[in-house]
């Protein structure tokens, strides 16, 4: 079968093969910039100074430079410079970065008091989690309420249509004012940010609910908080969740801005920190680390809701199905695939 | 071609005008008093229903037919009270409906079920709205699935059922609450010819073994003529009540009767009432003719 079908899926293999492929690319992009000396490497390292005044070992200058340097030392008879064609330092090798991933977390902080790298993240998570909480707190059920009641979509919605468009980050010096330089103006920044845009997603996909599904509750009885508790949440409660998980992508964007606002912390000033000492590998493994925590909570939250909502195609997991029985359940009740497995063997 | 010679609509034979007389001396439950219905529109209203009467006796199953757009579904969202009427009343032993409720069960022409239940959850949806017990109203829930047969399938959500097997879940579910009338709007017309048959006679089986008055919403002169004791045929634009018709034909029904005489002048007479003669010379497409000449397969 061909690889180019218009609008199929390809089968598992295949579509398998390219998902490594999609990371293996780019990958291999950087190891050949990186590891081919005659590809792009625009400076020469210099290795030994030769009787140069100018460069020292270790430097890295433009080949130009190198080789007028040269001809002037041979003109006046000194040893010439030596050096190895070389990337800028802003691009390290893969293998660096790889190895900075780790040894950035045991590297101690160069001024005392500064925190290590897994202390910035620590700090950068909270923020985020703070800010996206509160959010999610007063936006969810706003949301919810205007997709359903007109009144409350009407009353609030025209403003906050208008107030997107003012990009969070322009904030950032009010918050100051208003919060201190400590976290709270970083946590308005990331609220600001997700807030308005949490309302009127959320409330648009309450408005997708199907009316058939309401009404079909209405003739079966139900009316009032029941309709809104036996039907409205459960029927849009899949689709909630998957905004949830992309919104939190917007969140962890923000970020980013919210970090500078007031004093640098966290992750960004990490990066800052380390782009200062030239060390770029650590900036990359900073930077590597952030798409990781992204990918991996993403990952996370789809694998919860799979979980929770069964009836969109998923199927609970045995593990998942423990962990509710763990809650939810009394401590001396067996779990349910304990009592499966053992009946099976009566 | 020898036309083929009908007997009249009206004519019954002794147990079929028997049943009727039997079936009029039953309690009316639901009645509705000159209907009206109209939409604002831009320009004006739009007229749906106009004066709209009809009785509906305990037990009976009454058609509502009529040509697209003479507000069908309009009059059972109506009875439903789902919409409400511009002017007249709808009446439910006497009393007059003014919102859904329990007492009249619908089933819709979409799929309605709550996609997040179980097939037994989604019985036990109005049970549990009452304030059912949990197991009392598991119990019941199990003998209505049991009902429409499927209790194969109690746990499996509606995506996996097959859409005869989801409606059949839905009649149980509107059941499950014992209403008085069960409302039904082209329940069957999203299904395919095969399982639709097999559907209409699932619901005649247990219309016979329940207490329940049906309203069947439907566009299709087979069914109307196949599932009920009176058919009220409507006129479109605006919806008036043309004819109500007892259909002649004897119980209990099987696709047998398809091609007996009273069916065939039940089913011939409708058509006459939907597609009055004449109508017919409408449908003829301007052709452009692409063919070779000499080539006609007419």
């Amino acid at each position: 079968m061909s690889w180019f079908l218009m609008q199929k899926d390809l089968p598992g293999r295949k579509r398998l093969m390219l998902i490594i492929t999609s990371f293996l690319l780019p990958l291999a992009v950087w190891s050949v910039i990186s590891y081919t000396p005659f590809i792009w490497h625009p400076l020469m390292k210099v290795v030994d100074a030769g009787d140069s005044l100018y460069v020292e070992e270790g430097q890295r200058i433009s080949i130009s430079v190198f080789e007028q340097e040269n001809q002037r030392l041979k003109e006046s008879g000194g040893s010439v410079i030596t050096g190895v064609r070389a990337n800028p330092v802003y691009l390290p090798p893969p293998h660096k970065v790889l190895t900075a991933v780790y040894t950035a977390f045991k590297t101690e902080p160069r001024r005392p008091g500064d925190p290590w790298l897994h202390e910035s993240l620590v700090h950068s998570i909270r923020v985020v989690f703070y800010g996206f909480m509160l959010s999610s707190i007063i936006g969810v059920p706003l949301g919810i309420m205007c997709g359903v009641f007109d009144f409350f979509s009407k009353l609030t919605e025209p403003f906050f249509e208008f107030f997107r468009y003012m990009p969070a980050p322009v904030f950032g010096a009010l918050a100051v004012a208003v919060l201190g330089i400590n976290d709270s103006p970083k946590i308005a920044i990331i609220f600001i940010g997700t807030f308005f845009q949490q309302v009127l997603v959320i409330a648009n996909t309450t408005r997708q609910l199907p009316s058939p599904l309401l009404e079909a509750a209405q003739t079966l009885g139900a009316e009032g908080i029941t309709l809104f508790k036996k039907v409205v949440l459960p029927a849009i409660a899949p689709h909630v969740f998957l905004d949830m998980r992309i919104l939190l992508g917007w969140a962890w964007t923000y970020l980013i801005v919210a970090e500078v606002v007031g004093t640098s912390t966290g992750i960004t000033w990490f990066i800052n920190q380390q782009a200062k000492y030239r060390i770029y590998e650590n900036v990359y493994a900073a930077i590597l680390m952030i798409g990781l925590i992204g990918l991996f909570t993403d990952m996370v939250l789809a694998w919860i809701g799979r979980n929770l909502f069964v009836w969109t195609g998923g199927r609970r997991s045995s593990f998942f199905q423990m962990l509710v029985e763990f809650v939810s359940t009394p401590r001396d009740k067996t779990f349910s695939i304990v009592d499966k497995r053992g009946l099976r063997h009566e | 071609m020898n036309k083929l010679q009908l007997p009249s609509y009206k004519e019954q034979a002794p147990e079929v005008a028997e049943r009727f007389r039997k079936l009029k001396e039953r309690e009316v439950i639901l009645e509705t008093a000159d209907l009206t219905k109209k939409f604002e529109v831009e320009k004006g209203a739009v007229t749906a229903l106009e004066k709209v009467s009809f009785k509906a006796y305990r037990r009976e199953f009454l058609s509502v037919i009529g040509p697209s757009g003479c507000g069908k579904s309009t009059l059972i969202r109506i009875l439903s009270g789902l919409e409400t009427a511009t002017e007249g009343s709808v009446l439910l032993d006497g009393k007059p409906v003014t919102k859904p409720g329990p007492e009249r069960g619908m089933v819709f022409q979409g799929y309605t079920l709550f996609p997040w239940l179980s097939v037994k959850k989604n019985v036990m949806f109005g049970l549990e709205v009452a304030g059912r017990s949990r197991n009392g109203a598991e119990a019941e829930a199990l003998q209505w699935i049991e009902m429409v047969g499927l209790e194969k399938f109690v746990d499996h959500y509606p995506a996996q059922l097959s859409g005869g097997m989801q409606q059949r879940v839905a009649i149980a579910r509107a059941l499950a609450n014992q209403p008085r009338v069960l409302l039904m709007d082209e329940p069957f017309g999203a299904l395919d010819a095969q399982t639709r048959a097999k559907m209409q006679s699932y619901l005649l089986q247990i219309w016979r073994n329940v207490d329940i008055t049906i309203i069947f919403i439907t566009h299709d002169l087979d069914e109307a003529v196949y599932l009920s004791d009176r058919i009220l045929v409507l006129d479109a634009n605006p919806g008036r009540v043309n004819e109500m018709i007892e259909v002649p034909v004897a119980r209990p029904r099987s696709s047998k009767q398809h091609l007996n005489p009273e069916y065939l002048a039940t089913k011939a007479h409708i058509e006459s009432l939907i597609h009055p003669p004449g109508d017919d010379d409408d449908d003829t497409l301007p052709m452009i003719k692409l063919t070779k000449a000499g080539d006609e397969i007419v």
